[in-house]
Protein backbone atom coordinates (compact mmCIF):
# COMPACT_ATOMS: atom_id res chain seq x y z
CA UNK A 1 0.00 0.00 0.00
CA UNK A 2 2.46 2.46 1.02
CA UNK A 3 4.76 1.40 -2.26
CA UNK A 4 1.62 2.25 -4.09
CA UNK A 5 1.14 6.05 -2.32
CA UNK A 6 4.81 7.06 -2.51
CA UNK A 7 4.58 6.08 -6.38
CA UNK A 8 1.52 7.88 -7.33
CA UNK A 9 3.40 10.96 -5.01
CA UNK A 10 6.13 10.94 -7.33
CA UNK A 11 3.91 10.54 -10.48
CA UNK A 12 2.15 14.06 -9.40
CA UNK A 13 5.52 15.77 -8.56
CA UNK A 14 6.70 14.62 -12.49
CA UNK A 15 4.16 16.15 -13.50
CA UNK A 16 4.25 19.35 -11.08
CA UNK A 17 7.72 19.42 -12.46
CA UNK A 18 6.82 19.07 -16.33
CA UNK A 19 4.19 22.13 -15.59
CA UNK A 20 6.93 24.22 -13.84
CA UNK A 21 9.16 24.25 -16.57
CA UNK A 22 6.61 24.60 -19.13
CA UNK A 23 5.16 27.73 -17.47
CA UNK A 24 8.63 29.04 -17.50
CA UNK A 25 8.16 30.19 -21.29
CA UNK A 26 6.50 33.60 -20.51
CA UNK A 27 7.42 35.82 -17.73
CA UNK A 28 3.53 36.14 -17.25
CA UNK A 29 3.29 32.63 -15.85
CA UNK A 30 6.27 32.19 -14.75
CA UNK A 31 5.75 32.63 -11.01
CA UNK A 32 3.36 29.29 -11.01
CA UNK A 33 6.50 27.55 -11.95
CA UNK A 34 7.99 28.32 -8.53
CA UNK A 35 5.02 27.00 -6.64
CA UNK A 36 4.72 23.38 -9.30
CA UNK A 37 8.31 22.98 -8.39
CA UNK A 38 7.65 23.36 -4.50
CA UNK A 39 4.87 21.59 -4.41
CA UNK A 40 6.25 18.65 -6.36
CA UNK A 41 9.58 18.80 -4.14
CA UNK A 42 7.69 18.74 -0.71
CA UNK A 43 5.62 16.25 -2.28
CA UNK A 44 8.85 14.02 -3.58
CA UNK A 45 10.57 14.75 -0.17
CA UNK A 46 7.63 13.77 1.99
CA UNK A 47 6.68 11.15 0.43
CA UNK A 48 10.64 9.62 0.65
CA UNK A 49 10.72 9.95 4.00
CA UNK A 50 7.62 8.14 5.10
CA UNK A 51 9.11 4.96 3.35
CA UNK A 52 9.11 2.32 6.08
CA UNK A 53 12.85 1.76 5.86
CA UNK A 54 13.61 5.16 6.71
CA UNK A 55 14.04 4.65 10.25
CA UNK A 56 16.51 7.09 11.55
CA UNK A 57 15.52 10.94 11.37
CA UNK A 58 17.84 12.58 13.38
CA UNK A 59 20.71 12.95 10.57
CA UNK A 60 18.24 13.79 8.09
CA UNK A 61 16.17 16.54 10.30
CA UNK A 62 19.77 18.24 11.30
CA UNK A 63 20.77 18.08 7.71
CA UNK A 64 17.46 19.76 6.67
CA UNK A 65 17.63 22.51 9.14
CA UNK A 66 21.38 23.64 7.52
CA UNK A 67 20.22 23.42 4.51
CA UNK A 68 17.61 25.98 4.95
CA UNK A 69 20.49 27.66 7.21
CA UNK A 70 22.77 28.00 4.20
CA UNK A 71 19.67 28.16 1.37
CA UNK A 72 18.28 31.17 2.63
CA UNK A 73 21.21 33.26 2.31
CA UNK A 74 22.52 31.88 -1.01
CA UNK A 75 19.40 33.11 -2.33
CA UNK A 76 19.65 36.74 -1.25
CA UNK A 77 23.04 37.49 -3.09
CA UNK A 78 23.08 39.95 -5.34
CA UNK A 79 22.24 39.46 -8.65
CA UNK A 80 25.53 40.52 -10.13
CA UNK A 81 26.80 37.50 -7.96
CA UNK A 82 23.90 35.15 -9.72
CA UNK A 83 26.46 33.53 -12.05
CA UNK A 84 28.39 32.31 -8.99
CA UNK A 85 25.43 31.11 -6.88
CA UNK A 86 24.57 29.28 -9.62
CA UNK A 87 27.86 27.75 -10.31
CA UNK A 88 27.80 26.92 -6.40
CA UNK A 89 24.41 25.21 -6.45
CA UNK A 90 25.99 22.70 -9.50
CA UNK A 91 28.82 22.13 -7.47
CA UNK A 92 26.14 21.04 -4.69
CA UNK A 93 24.20 19.22 -6.84
CA UNK A 94 27.22 17.40 -8.00
CA UNK A 95 28.19 17.08 -4.85
CA UNK A 96 25.29 15.47 -3.49
CA UNK A 97 25.06 12.84 -6.39
CA UNK A 98 28.73 11.66 -5.62
CA UNK A 99 28.36 10.98 -2.19
CA UNK A 100 24.83 9.06 -2.59
CA UNK A 101 26.55 6.95 -5.45
CA UNK A 102 29.91 6.64 -3.16
CA UNK A 103 27.64 5.55 0.09
CA UNK A 104 25.71 2.91 -2.19
CA UNK A 105 29.23 1.60 -4.06
CA UNK A 106 30.31 0.78 -0.44
CA UNK A 107 27.20 -0.27 1.08
CA UNK A 108 26.74 -3.07 -1.59
CA UNK A 109 29.95 -4.17 -1.67
CA UNK A 110 29.77 -4.99 2.14
CA UNK A 111 26.75 -6.74 1.45
CA UNK A 112 28.13 -9.15 -0.69
CA UNK A 113 28.29 -9.38 -4.61
CA UNK A 114 25.30 -10.00 -5.72
CA UNK A 115 24.18 -6.43 -5.61
CA UNK A 116 26.33 -4.64 -7.69
CA UNK A 117 25.04 -6.29 -10.93
CA UNK A 118 26.88 -5.05 -14.68
CA UNK A 119 23.95 -2.55 -14.62
CA UNK A 120 24.05 -1.13 -11.13
CA UNK A 121 27.75 -0.63 -11.21
CA UNK A 122 28.15 1.08 -14.19
CA UNK A 123 25.33 3.31 -13.42
CA UNK A 124 26.93 3.80 -9.84
CA UNK A 125 30.66 5.04 -11.86
CA UNK A 126 28.97 7.25 -14.26
CA UNK A 127 26.78 8.58 -11.35
CA UNK A 128 30.37 9.51 -8.99
CA UNK A 129 31.84 10.68 -12.46
CA UNK A 130 29.44 13.17 -13.08
CA UNK A 131 28.43 13.93 -9.93
CA UNK A 132 32.60 14.69 -8.35
CA UNK A 133 33.47 16.04 -11.62
CA UNK A 134 30.63 18.19 -11.07
CA UNK A 135 31.61 19.04 -7.74
CA UNK A 136 35.15 20.56 -8.38
CA UNK A 137 34.48 21.94 -11.89
CA UNK A 138 32.24 24.13 -10.40
CA UNK A 139 33.89 25.25 -7.54
CA UNK A 140 36.77 26.40 -10.12
CA UNK A 141 34.03 28.18 -12.38
CA UNK A 142 32.61 30.09 -8.80
CA UNK A 143 36.07 30.52 -8.07
CA UNK A 144 36.75 32.27 -11.31
CA UNK A 145 33.38 33.86 -11.49
CA UNK A 146 33.89 35.45 -7.90
CA UNK A 147 37.42 36.83 -8.86
CA UNK A 148 38.75 34.53 -5.82
CA UNK A 149 42.69 35.50 -5.57
CA UNK A 150 44.44 32.27 -5.82
CA UNK A 151 42.17 31.05 -8.73
CA UNK A 152 43.89 32.06 -12.21
CA UNK A 153 41.58 34.57 -14.42
CA UNK A 154 42.85 34.16 -17.69
CA UNK A 155 42.78 30.27 -19.19
CA UNK A 156 45.52 28.37 -18.08
CA UNK A 157 47.10 26.12 -20.56
CA UNK A 158 50.22 23.98 -20.72
CA UNK A 159 51.55 21.96 -23.55
CA UNK A 160 49.98 18.56 -23.35
CA UNK A 161 47.25 19.49 -21.66
CA UNK A 162 44.95 17.91 -23.71
CA UNK A 163 46.70 14.59 -23.77
CA UNK A 164 46.83 14.86 -19.86
CA UNK A 165 43.30 15.14 -19.77
CA UNK A 166 42.53 12.08 -21.75
CA UNK A 167 45.04 10.04 -19.97
CA UNK A 168 43.53 10.54 -16.50
CA UNK A 169 40.11 9.70 -18.20
CA UNK A 170 41.65 6.77 -19.60
CA UNK A 171 43.02 5.95 -16.33
CA UNK A 172 39.76 6.02 -14.72
CA UNK A 173 38.05 4.32 -17.78
CA UNK A 174 40.47 1.24 -17.22
CA UNK A 175 39.94 1.39 -13.48
CA UNK A 176 36.07 1.50 -14.04
CA UNK A 177 36.17 -1.49 -16.60
CA UNK A 178 38.03 -3.06 -13.63
CA UNK A 179 35.50 -2.57 -11.37
CA UNK A 180 32.58 -3.40 -12.65
CA UNK A 181 34.00 -7.03 -14.14
CA UNK A 182 35.07 -8.10 -10.02
CA UNK A 183 32.88 -5.38 -8.17
CA UNK A 184 33.72 -7.77 -4.99
CA UNK A 185 36.98 -8.11 -5.16
CA UNK A 186 39.11 -6.83 -2.29
CA UNK A 187 40.74 -4.01 -4.25
CA UNK A 188 37.55 -2.72 -5.95
CA UNK A 189 37.18 -0.20 -3.32
CA UNK A 190 40.44 1.30 -3.08
CA UNK A 191 40.08 1.19 -7.83
CA UNK A 192 36.39 3.15 -6.82
CA UNK A 193 38.03 5.60 -5.10
CA UNK A 194 41.08 6.03 -7.26
CA UNK A 195 38.46 6.79 -9.59
CA UNK A 196 36.89 9.61 -7.10
CA UNK A 197 39.81 11.06 -6.74
CA UNK A 198 40.32 10.94 -10.97
CA UNK A 199 37.34 12.66 -11.34
CA UNK A 200 37.53 15.52 -8.75
CA UNK A 201 40.90 15.95 -10.56
CA UNK A 202 39.47 16.09 -13.64
CA UNK A 203 36.78 18.38 -12.53
CA UNK A 204 39.53 20.81 -11.77
CA UNK A 205 41.50 20.44 -15.07
CA UNK A 206 38.59 21.00 -16.83
CA UNK A 207 37.42 24.47 -16.07
CA UNK A 208 41.26 25.82 -15.88
CA UNK A 209 42.15 26.30 -19.70
CA UNK A 210 38.36 28.28 -19.64
CA UNK A 211 38.19 31.77 -19.78
CA UNK A 212 35.83 34.50 -18.64
CA UNK A 213 33.84 34.77 -22.06
CA UNK A 214 33.48 31.45 -22.10
CA UNK A 215 31.54 30.91 -18.66
CA UNK A 216 27.72 30.73 -20.01
CA UNK A 217 28.39 27.89 -22.20
CA UNK A 218 30.25 26.31 -19.13
CA UNK A 219 27.84 26.87 -16.91
CA UNK A 220 25.08 24.92 -18.88
CA UNK A 221 27.36 22.32 -19.67
CA UNK A 222 27.63 21.73 -15.37
CA UNK A 223 24.18 21.98 -15.33
CA UNK A 224 23.31 19.47 -17.49
CA UNK A 225 26.01 17.42 -15.87
CA UNK A 226 24.78 17.74 -12.43
CA UNK A 227 21.18 16.73 -14.09
CA UNK A 228 22.88 13.70 -15.58
CA UNK A 229 24.26 12.93 -12.46
CA UNK A 230 20.73 12.57 -10.84
CA UNK A 231 19.80 10.35 -14.15
CA UNK A 232 22.83 8.05 -13.13
CA UNK A 233 21.51 8.47 -9.59
CA UNK A 234 17.99 6.96 -10.65
CA UNK A 235 19.33 4.06 -12.14
CA UNK A 236 20.94 3.04 -9.34
CA UNK A 237 18.32 3.14 -7.14
CA UNK A 238 15.52 2.12 -9.41
CA UNK A 239 13.58 5.70 -9.09
CA UNK A 240 11.85 6.71 -11.44
CA UNK A 241 11.10 10.23 -10.63
CA UNK A 242 15.21 10.99 -10.03
CA UNK A 243 15.21 9.76 -13.96
CA UNK A 244 12.76 12.34 -15.14
CA UNK A 245 13.29 15.54 -13.05
CA UNK A 246 17.00 14.51 -13.83
CA UNK A 247 16.57 14.05 -17.24
CA UNK A 248 14.57 17.69 -17.23
CA UNK A 249 17.87 19.46 -16.03
CA UNK A 250 19.96 17.40 -18.20
CA UNK A 251 17.84 17.97 -21.09
CA UNK A 252 17.72 22.07 -19.86
CA UNK A 253 21.31 22.37 -19.44
CA UNK A 254 21.80 20.76 -23.08
CA UNK A 255 19.30 23.15 -24.72
CA UNK A 256 21.13 26.47 -22.74
CA UNK A 257 24.60 24.94 -23.86
CA UNK A 258 23.74 24.71 -27.76
CA UNK A 259 22.29 28.19 -27.53
CA UNK A 260 25.09 30.07 -26.08
CA UNK A 261 27.55 28.03 -28.44
CA UNK A 262 25.65 28.90 -30.94
CA UNK A 263 25.54 32.21 -30.08
CA UNK A 264 29.47 32.49 -30.32
CA UNK A 265 29.51 29.81 -33.74
CA UNK A 266 31.72 27.71 -31.90
CA UNK A 267 31.48 23.89 -30.91
CA UNK A 268 31.38 22.43 -27.51
CA UNK A 269 34.67 20.58 -27.95
CA UNK A 270 35.85 24.33 -28.80
CA UNK A 271 34.56 25.90 -25.46
CA UNK A 272 35.96 23.37 -23.52
CA UNK A 273 39.38 22.31 -25.24
CA UNK A 274 40.19 25.84 -27.09
CA UNK A 275 41.20 27.77 -24.36
CA UNK A 276 39.62 31.08 -26.04
CA UNK A 277 41.23 34.17 -24.94
CA UNK A 278 44.67 32.87 -25.07
CA UNK A 279 44.49 32.96 -28.70
CA UNK A 280 46.69 35.24 -31.04
CA UNK A 281 47.59 38.72 -30.35
CA UNK A 282 48.17 38.66 -34.02
CA UNK A 283 47.45 42.33 -35.79
CA UNK A 284 49.73 44.75 -34.70
CA UNK A 285 48.66 46.40 -37.57
CA UNK A 286 46.39 48.84 -35.89
CA UNK A 287 48.85 51.86 -34.87
CA UNK A 288 47.72 53.97 -36.73
CA UNK A 289 44.30 53.86 -35.01
CA UNK A 290 42.68 56.72 -33.38
CA UNK A 291 39.37 56.54 -30.74
CA UNK A 292 37.48 59.30 -30.86
CA UNK A 293 36.44 60.73 -27.59
CA UNK A 294 33.59 62.13 -27.10
CA UNK A 295 32.40 64.69 -23.43
CA UNK A 296 29.38 63.78 -21.99
CA UNK A 297 27.70 67.25 -22.71
CA UNK A 298 28.15 66.46 -26.90
CA UNK A 299 27.24 62.78 -25.57
CA UNK A 300 24.01 64.46 -23.72
CA UNK A 301 22.70 66.65 -26.56
CA UNK A 302 22.77 63.86 -29.62
CA UNK A 303 20.86 61.21 -26.89
CA UNK A 304 18.81 64.10 -26.61
CA UNK A 305 18.05 64.81 -30.04
CA UNK A 306 17.31 60.90 -31.02
CA UNK A 307 14.36 59.71 -31.79
CA UNK A 308 15.54 55.80 -31.48
CA UNK A 309 17.89 54.85 -29.01
CA UNK A 310 19.24 51.26 -28.71
CA UNK A 311 21.28 50.68 -25.49
CA UNK A 312 23.33 47.51 -25.79
CA UNK A 313 24.75 46.33 -22.12
CA UNK A 314 27.72 43.90 -21.68
CA UNK A 315 29.46 42.26 -18.84
CA UNK A 316 30.65 45.67 -18.42
CA UNK A 317 27.65 46.87 -17.13
CA UNK A 318 26.67 44.20 -14.44
CA UNK A 319 30.98 45.32 -13.35
CA UNK A 320 30.89 48.47 -12.87
CA UNK A 321 26.80 47.44 -11.21
CA UNK A 322 25.72 50.33 -13.73
CA UNK A 323 22.03 49.04 -14.15
CA UNK A 324 20.29 51.51 -12.03
CA UNK A 325 21.54 54.48 -13.48
CA UNK A 326 20.82 52.73 -16.46
CA UNK A 327 17.55 52.44 -16.00
CA UNK A 328 17.38 56.28 -15.21
CA UNK A 329 18.78 57.09 -18.44
CA UNK A 330 16.22 55.10 -19.86
CA UNK A 331 13.51 57.38 -18.04
CA UNK A 332 15.13 60.82 -19.07
CA UNK A 333 15.09 59.49 -22.91
CA UNK A 334 11.64 57.83 -22.47
CA UNK A 335 10.41 61.70 -21.05
CA UNK A 336 11.27 63.13 -23.95
CA UNK A 337 9.81 60.61 -25.86
CA UNK A 338 12.88 58.61 -27.00
CA UNK A 339 12.10 55.08 -27.76
CA UNK A 340 14.70 53.08 -26.09
CA UNK A 341 15.30 49.57 -26.39
CA UNK A 342 17.81 47.24 -25.43
CA UNK A 343 19.62 44.48 -27.66
CA UNK A 344 20.31 41.24 -25.31
CA UNK A 345 22.92 39.05 -26.88
CA UNK A 346 22.71 35.58 -26.02
CA UNK A 347 26.16 35.41 -24.02
CA UNK A 348 26.68 39.22 -23.21
CA UNK A 349 27.55 38.53 -19.16
CA UNK A 350 28.85 35.68 -17.64
CA UNK A 351 25.34 33.26 -17.85
CA UNK A 352 22.35 32.94 -19.92
CA UNK A 353 20.13 35.81 -19.22
CA UNK A 354 22.36 37.73 -16.98
CA UNK A 355 21.68 40.93 -18.80
CA UNK A 356 17.64 39.85 -18.73
CA UNK A 357 17.71 39.62 -15.03
CA UNK A 358 20.23 42.75 -13.97
CA UNK A 359 17.83 45.25 -16.23
CA UNK A 360 14.75 43.44 -14.73
CA UNK A 361 15.93 44.27 -11.32
CA UNK A 362 16.54 47.99 -12.32
CA UNK A 363 12.65 47.99 -13.33
CA UNK A 364 13.13 47.76 -16.72
CA UNK A 365 9.86 46.49 -18.70
CA UNK A 366 10.83 43.17 -20.18
CA UNK A 367 9.03 44.32 -23.16
CA UNK A 368 12.01 46.68 -24.13
CA UNK A 369 14.31 43.77 -24.08
CA UNK A 370 14.90 42.54 -27.41
CA UNK A 371 16.95 39.80 -28.55
CA UNK A 372 19.88 39.98 -31.22
CA UNK A 373 17.71 38.41 -34.16
CA UNK A 374 15.24 40.91 -33.87
CA UNK A 375 16.55 44.23 -33.13
CA UNK A 376 19.41 43.67 -35.82
CA UNK A 377 17.45 44.20 -39.23
CA UNK A 378 16.04 47.67 -37.25
CA UNK A 379 19.72 48.55 -36.40
CA UNK A 380 20.37 50.60 -39.84
CA UNK A 381 17.02 52.99 -38.83
CA UNK A 382 18.60 53.05 -34.90
CA UNK A 383 19.90 56.94 -34.47
CA UNK A 384 22.16 56.38 -31.44
CA UNK A 385 23.66 52.66 -29.95
CA UNK A 386 25.24 52.83 -26.82
CA UNK A 387 27.59 50.48 -25.57
CA UNK A 388 27.45 49.97 -22.34
CA UNK A 389 30.04 47.49 -21.65
CA UNK A 390 29.92 45.14 -24.35
CA UNK A 391 32.74 44.34 -26.54
CA UNK A 392 32.70 41.32 -28.27
CA UNK A 393 29.45 41.11 -29.16
CA UNK A 394 29.74 44.37 -30.73
CA UNK A 395 32.71 43.64 -32.89
CA UNK A 396 32.61 44.41 -36.64
CA UNK A 397 35.60 41.86 -36.95
CA UNK A 398 33.35 38.80 -36.35
CA UNK A 399 31.65 39.57 -39.87
CA UNK A 400 34.77 40.42 -41.80
CA UNK A 401 37.94 39.43 -40.37
CA UNK A 402 38.36 36.14 -40.85
CA UNK A 403 41.50 36.01 -39.10
CA UNK A 404 39.95 37.08 -36.18
CA UNK A 405 39.47 34.35 -33.72
CA UNK A 406 35.71 35.48 -33.15
CA UNK A 407 35.00 35.41 -37.00
CA UNK A 408 31.70 34.04 -37.62
CA UNK A 409 30.08 34.51 -34.16
CA UNK A 410 26.75 36.81 -34.60
CA UNK A 411 27.29 40.08 -33.70
CA UNK A 412 24.86 42.84 -32.54
CA UNK A 413 24.80 45.11 -35.99
CA UNK A 414 25.43 48.76 -33.56
CA UNK A 415 28.66 49.76 -36.33
CA UNK A 416 24.94 50.25 -38.35
CA UNK A 417 23.21 52.95 -36.27
CA UNK A 418 23.86 56.34 -37.53
CA UNK A 419 25.55 57.41 -34.25
CA UNK A 420 26.91 54.79 -31.74
CA UNK A 421 28.47 56.03 -28.25
CA UNK A 422 30.52 53.06 -26.51
CA UNK A 423 31.89 53.31 -22.73
CA UNK A 424 34.92 52.21 -21.75
CA UNK A 425 36.92 51.94 -19.10
CA UNK A 426 40.43 51.97 -20.45
CA UNK A 427 41.81 52.43 -23.58
CA UNK A 428 43.04 48.37 -23.93
CA UNK A 429 41.54 45.50 -25.67
CA UNK A 430 38.29 43.56 -24.24
CA UNK A 431 37.92 40.06 -22.40
CA UNK A 432 39.61 38.16 -25.41
CA UNK A 433 42.00 40.68 -25.90
CA UNK A 434 40.68 41.18 -29.52
CA UNK A 435 40.77 45.01 -31.17
CA UNK A 436 37.63 46.11 -31.45
CA UNK A 437 36.67 48.07 -35.33
CA UNK A 438 33.68 49.62 -33.79
CA UNK A 439 35.33 51.84 -31.86
CA UNK A 440 37.50 53.34 -34.85
CA UNK A 441 34.77 53.62 -37.06
CA UNK A 442 33.29 56.99 -38.41
CA UNK A 443 30.57 57.35 -36.66
CA UNK A 444 31.90 55.77 -33.20
CA UNK A 445 32.77 58.41 -30.22
CA UNK A 446 34.42 56.95 -27.22
CA UNK A 447 33.19 58.07 -23.78
CA UNK A 448 35.70 57.30 -21.40
CA UNK A 449 35.37 56.09 -17.79
CA UNK A 450 33.61 53.77 -15.59
CA UNK A 451 30.27 52.99 -16.91
CA UNK A 452 28.46 53.82 -13.65
CA UNK A 453 29.67 56.93 -13.64
CA UNK A 454 29.60 57.82 -17.51
CA UNK A 455 25.78 57.00 -17.72
CA UNK A 456 25.58 58.83 -14.40
CA UNK A 457 26.83 61.98 -16.08
CA UNK A 458 25.01 61.63 -18.75
CA UNK A 459 21.63 61.68 -16.86
CA UNK A 460 22.55 64.58 -14.67
CA UNK A 461 23.35 66.39 -17.93
CA UNK A 462 19.76 65.61 -19.31
CA UNK A 463 18.37 66.08 -16.18
CA UNK A 464 20.03 69.47 -15.66
CA UNK A 465 19.22 70.49 -19.33
CA UNK A 466 15.20 69.65 -18.94
CA UNK A 467 15.28 71.64 -16.08
CA UNK A 468 16.83 74.72 -18.19
CA UNK A 469 14.19 75.04 -20.38
CA UNK B 1 28.96 0.57 -24.13
CA UNK B 2 29.81 -2.68 -25.83
CA UNK B 3 30.69 -4.40 -22.24
CA UNK B 4 27.07 -3.67 -20.92
CA UNK B 5 24.82 -4.97 -23.75
CA UNK B 6 27.54 -8.44 -23.96
CA UNK B 7 27.34 -9.23 -19.82
CA UNK B 8 23.79 -7.98 -19.05
CA UNK B 9 21.74 -11.03 -19.87
CA UNK B 10 24.05 -12.81 -17.74
CA UNK B 11 23.84 -10.10 -14.99
CA UNK B 12 19.83 -10.30 -15.57
CA UNK B 13 19.12 -13.37 -13.71
CA UNK B 14 20.41 -11.91 -10.24
CA UNK B 15 19.26 -8.74 -10.41
CA UNK B 16 16.14 -7.58 -9.83
CA UNK B 17 16.49 -4.20 -11.42
CA UNK B 18 14.46 -4.21 -14.94
CA UNK B 19 16.35 -1.70 -16.58
CA UNK B 20 14.42 -1.58 -20.06
CA UNK B 21 11.82 0.20 -18.33
CA UNK B 22 13.98 3.07 -16.60
CA UNK B 23 15.60 3.64 -20.39
CA UNK B 24 12.31 4.22 -22.10
CA UNK B 25 11.50 6.79 -18.77
CA UNK B 26 15.17 8.57 -19.40
CA UNK B 27 14.57 8.70 -22.84
CA UNK B 28 11.30 10.00 -22.82
CA UNK B 29 12.08 12.47 -19.69
CA UNK B 30 14.67 13.95 -22.12
CA UNK B 31 12.37 13.93 -25.26
CA UNK B 32 10.12 16.36 -22.94
CA UNK B 33 12.70 18.15 -21.60
CA UNK B 34 14.06 19.07 -24.94
CA UNK B 35 10.77 19.96 -26.31
CA UNK B 36 9.44 22.02 -22.95
CA UNK B 37 12.84 23.71 -22.75
CA UNK B 38 12.93 24.66 -26.15
CA UNK B 39 10.35 27.36 -25.99
CA UNK B 40 11.62 29.21 -22.56
CA UNK B 41 11.65 32.52 -23.09
CA UNK B 42 15.50 33.95 -23.79
CA UNK B 43 14.50 36.53 -21.42
CA UNK B 44 14.07 34.11 -18.60
CA UNK B 45 17.05 31.48 -19.20
CA UNK B 46 19.02 33.11 -15.45
CA UNK B 47 15.99 31.87 -13.63
CA UNK B 48 15.26 28.91 -15.57
CA UNK B 49 18.71 27.65 -14.54
CA UNK B 50 17.76 28.52 -11.22
CA UNK B 51 14.57 26.64 -11.20
CA UNK B 52 16.11 23.31 -13.16
CA UNK B 53 18.98 23.75 -10.78
CA UNK B 54 16.15 23.13 -7.67
CA UNK B 55 14.50 20.64 -9.89
CA UNK B 56 17.74 18.68 -10.10
CA UNK B 57 18.14 18.82 -6.14
CA UNK B 58 16.11 15.65 -6.72
CA UNK B 59 18.76 13.97 -5.43
CA UNK B 60 17.80 14.48 -2.23
CA UNK B 61 15.06 11.56 -2.50
CA UNK B 62 18.35 9.31 -3.12
CA UNK B 63 20.33 10.58 -0.46
CA UNK B 64 17.52 10.23 1.89
CA UNK B 65 17.10 6.55 0.88
CA UNK B 66 20.91 6.42 1.76
CA UNK B 67 20.73 8.50 5.16
CA UNK B 68 17.34 6.69 7.03
CA UNK B 69 17.75 2.91 6.63
CA UNK B 70 19.42 0.81 9.57
CA UNK B 71 22.75 1.10 7.16
CA UNK B 72 26.36 1.57 8.80
CA UNK B 73 27.48 4.93 10.74
CA UNK B 74 29.82 5.70 7.89
CA UNK B 75 26.93 5.07 4.96
CA UNK B 76 24.70 7.40 6.54
CA UNK B 77 26.67 10.14 7.30
CA UNK B 78 27.69 10.53 3.19
CA UNK B 79 23.48 10.14 2.84
CA UNK B 80 23.47 12.94 5.59
CA UNK B 81 25.96 15.56 3.85
CA UNK B 82 24.04 14.63 0.22
CA UNK B 83 20.74 15.44 1.87
CA UNK B 84 22.31 18.80 3.24
CA UNK B 85 23.44 19.62 -0.49
CA UNK B 86 20.53 18.88 -2.19
CA UNK B 87 18.02 20.84 0.81
CA UNK B 88 20.46 24.19 0.20
CA UNK B 89 20.01 23.68 -3.74
CA UNK B 90 15.95 23.30 -3.02
CA UNK B 91 15.73 26.13 -0.77
CA UNK B 92 18.12 28.79 -2.61
CA UNK B 93 17.13 27.60 -5.66
CA UNK B 94 13.41 28.05 -5.36
CA UNK B 95 14.14 31.03 -3.52
CA UNK B 96 16.29 33.48 -5.76
CA UNK B 97 13.81 32.17 -9.05
CA UNK B 98 11.14 33.83 -7.25
CA UNK B 99 12.90 36.93 -6.24
CA UNK B 100 14.10 36.84 -9.91
CA UNK B 101 10.78 36.41 -11.42
CA UNK B 102 9.44 39.13 -9.17
CA UNK B 103 11.54 41.75 -11.33
CA UNK B 104 10.16 40.98 -14.16
CA UNK B 105 7.66 43.26 -15.16
CA UNK B 106 5.54 45.01 -18.37
CA UNK B 107 4.59 48.48 -18.72
CA UNK B 108 2.48 48.67 -21.49
CA UNK B 109 2.66 51.96 -22.32
CA UNK B 110 -0.29 53.89 -24.69
CA UNK B 111 1.26 52.92 -28.60
CA UNK B 112 4.22 51.02 -27.77
CA UNK B 113 3.74 47.76 -29.40
CA UNK B 114 4.92 44.83 -27.94
CA UNK B 115 6.78 41.82 -29.38
CA UNK B 116 5.43 38.54 -28.76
Amino acid sequence: MIYHLVQFAYLVATGLFVFALHWMNTPATARRAVYAGVAGMTLAVVATWAQPEVVHHLWIVVAVVLGFAVGVPLSRVPLTAVPQRTALSHAFGGLAAGLVGSAKFYLWHGEGSAHLTVFRTVAILLEVLLGFLTFTGSLMAAGKLQEVKWIPQRPVTYPGQNLTNLALLLIAVGLGIAVVLQPSAAWAPVAFAGIIGIALLFGVLLIIPIGGADMPTVIAILNSYAGLAAVAMGFVLDNKLLITAGALDGSSGLILAIIMCKAMNRSFTNVLFGAFGQVQQAKAGGEDKVYKPETIEGGAQVLEQATSVVIIPGYGMAVAQAQHKVRELYDQLKKRGVSVKFAIHPVAGRMPGHMNVLLAEANIPYTDLVEMDEINPDMPQVDVALVVGANDVVNPAARSDKSSPIYGMPIIDADKARTVFAIKRSKNPGFAGIDNELYFSDRTWMLFGDAKNVIGELVKQLSGGSGMH
Amino acid sequence: MMLLTITAPAAAAAETTDIWPLLFVFLLASFIGLGVIRRVSRLLHTPLMSITNAISAIAVVGAILVAGPDYPDHIRLLGAIAVFASMTNIVSGFLITQRMLKMFKTETKPGEVTKP
